[in-house]
């Protein structure tokens, strides 16, 4: 039952000496060696989160910056290669978008910052999953247009701060913070530390990213885990967060074999994209989006208390297999059992009875509303 | 009252000619927090080594194997409510199922409590 991982050849974020400090168990992670837990446990990490404030390190992530000449022709760049509008993306405001394959795959699911300052005026800020980076880049340099260019940043870290008692927390060491709209950013000081703050996340509550200097993200760490409402949390609850809040895992739930309509991403494929197409993929995803795809993904709700995990097999009321499960855990604050994962069309209403098959004995399940647990984003009062 | 372990961090507590079977301490810390066990069923008979129970930690599923051979004569039915147990006494109220042996030399082969910290502290 031991963890039997080598360790060595793994990278290292900035903050690896404070999570051995405060006993993490440390699990390589796409080429990182990361922390999945702290002595807290998974359960009370993911259930503090819910109550209070997580702080995760996210430093595994790709930062990266797409450079030109003005905003329309960054974001004309950043068109071709997705099927999101970020001509229309206002200064200080975030998007979460798809980079997709000629075929309408998924290449990676990143987030996109057009900056609040205008002397920044045609940067882009993205970020993308830690196992995609190399992909990623290589795609995007190879796809871009003369004057845009890509930056990756080297030397920053990232942070994130989530839960119900964040903003609360963050406000104490930058007022500004606590007025930002969800999926807003905002370059601020943290106690005098220059931060680019987004008010978003991966856990389905308020909260926020921090992207700080390498050198000056152990400090900022713990100044906000020294406030009572603040708890480390790794990355075993970041997983079960995000599965109880229904957002997808790349190299799990999505995949350059998933669309972004099957993986209903449909929010993510802007009205004026669907409307002129010009994306990779567009003859697929524009179909599949007149005529309904042939699989969908969709929560999974097993009865009883066994998980269902990643691989299990979903069969409809006849027997016949109609699908797999994608992601799959206990989720603490749904109280048991969830799922997600990808059926066929004809299976995919709420309610639908389907059969799991764990350990080669039948489950019964229903197809589920995602999330599981519903999100609790800061709206700003108009 | 004599314990024996396994290197598969699974203990097997004598009580007459039957057998008290649940997971080491050790390895419920390396687990994390189980939030289900699936259980054999009364009656069902085990070779030494087969897959007699699956702990499933918020984390991973893990089979718990047969630690010597038997025939199942009672499981822990508190585990179904309260998966927690076994974190709390993994080996003492969160023992996983009762055996009768059937080949009561094979515990020749088992660890004692020394040898099996001796072997922990090596992991």
């Amino acid at each position: 039952m031991a963890d039997s991982a080598a360790t060595d050849l793994l990278l290292e974020t900035p903050l690896a000496g404070l999570h051995r400090e405060f006993g993490a168990r440390m699990v390589p992670f796409a080429g990182y060696s990361m922390p999945v837990q702290y002595p807290l446990g998974i359960l009370s990490e993911h259930n503090w989160t819910r109550a209070s404030a997580g702080l995760f390190d996210v430093s595994h992530m790709g930062q990266a910056y797409l450079v030109g000449p003005d905003h329309a022709t960054t974001a004309r760049a950043l068109e071709a290669l997705t099927p999101g509008d970020f001509q229309a993306l206002s200064p200080g405001r975030i998007r979460y978008t798809l980079l997709t394959t000629p075929e309408g795959g998924i290449i990676d699911d990143l987030m996109v910052t057009r900056s609040a300052d205008p002397s920044e005026d045609g940067t882009l800020t993205l970020v993308v999953n830690a196992g995609r980076k190399a992909i990623d880049y290589a795609h995007v340099v190879a796809n871009l247009p003369d004057g845009v260019t890509l930056e990756v940043a080297e030397g920053l870290a990232l942070i994130a701060l989530q839960g119900p008692k964040a903003a609360e927390v963050l406000s104490r060491h930058c007022p500004e913070t606590s007025a930002m709209g969800f999926m807003t950013a905002a370059r601020v000081t943290v106690d005098g530390v220059d931060c680019h703050v987004s008010r978003s996340g991966y856990t389905g509550e308020d909260g926020y990213e921090i992207s700080v200097k390498a050198g000056d993200v152990e400090a900022l760490v713990r100044t906000l885990i020294a406030e009572p409402e603040v708890e480390l949390v790794g990355l075993g609850a970041r997983d079960s967060l995000r599965l109880e809040a229904g957002l997808c895992l790349y190299g799990h739930d999505i995949d350059e074999a998933t669309s972004p309509v099957e993986a209903d991403l449909g929010f993510a494929i802007a009205k004026r994209r669907r409307a002129e197409g010009g994306f990779p993929g567009a003859g697929r995803i524009l179909g599949e989006l007149a005529a309904g795809p042939a699989r969908l993904r969709v929560g999974i709700k097993p009865e009883g208390r066994a998980p269902a995990r990643e691989g299990t097999e979903i069969r409809d009321a006849s027997g016949t297999t109609i699908g797999i499960v994608t992601s799959g855990g206990f989720g603490p604050t749904a109280g048991g059992p969830i799922a997600m994962g990808y059926v066929a069309a004809g299976s995919a209403a709420i309610g639908t009875p389907v059969t799991l098959v764990v350990r080669g004995k039948d489950l019964a399940a229903t197809v589920a509303p995602m999330p599981f647990v519903p999100h609790r984003y800061f709206r700003k009062q108009a | 009252m004599t314990v024996y372990f396994t290197k598969d961090h699974e203990w097997v507590r004598l009580e007459g000619d039957s057998a008290l079977v649940g997971i080491t301490d050790y390895a419920q810390s390396q687990l994390g927090d189980v939030v289900y066990v699936e259980l054999p069923e009364v009656g069902k008979t085990f070779a030494k080594g087969d897959e007699a129970a699956v702990v499933e930690s918020v984390k991973a599923a893990s089979d718990v194997y047969a630690p010597v051979s038997g025939l199942v004569i009672a499981v822990n039915a508190k585990l179904a409510d309260a998966p927690g147990t076994i974190n709390e006494a993994a080996e003492g109220d969160g023992w996983f199922m009762k055996l009768t042996l059937t080949e009561p030399g094979e515990l020749e082969n088992l660890l004692d409590e020394t040898a099996y910290k001796a072997f922990v502290e090596t992991l």
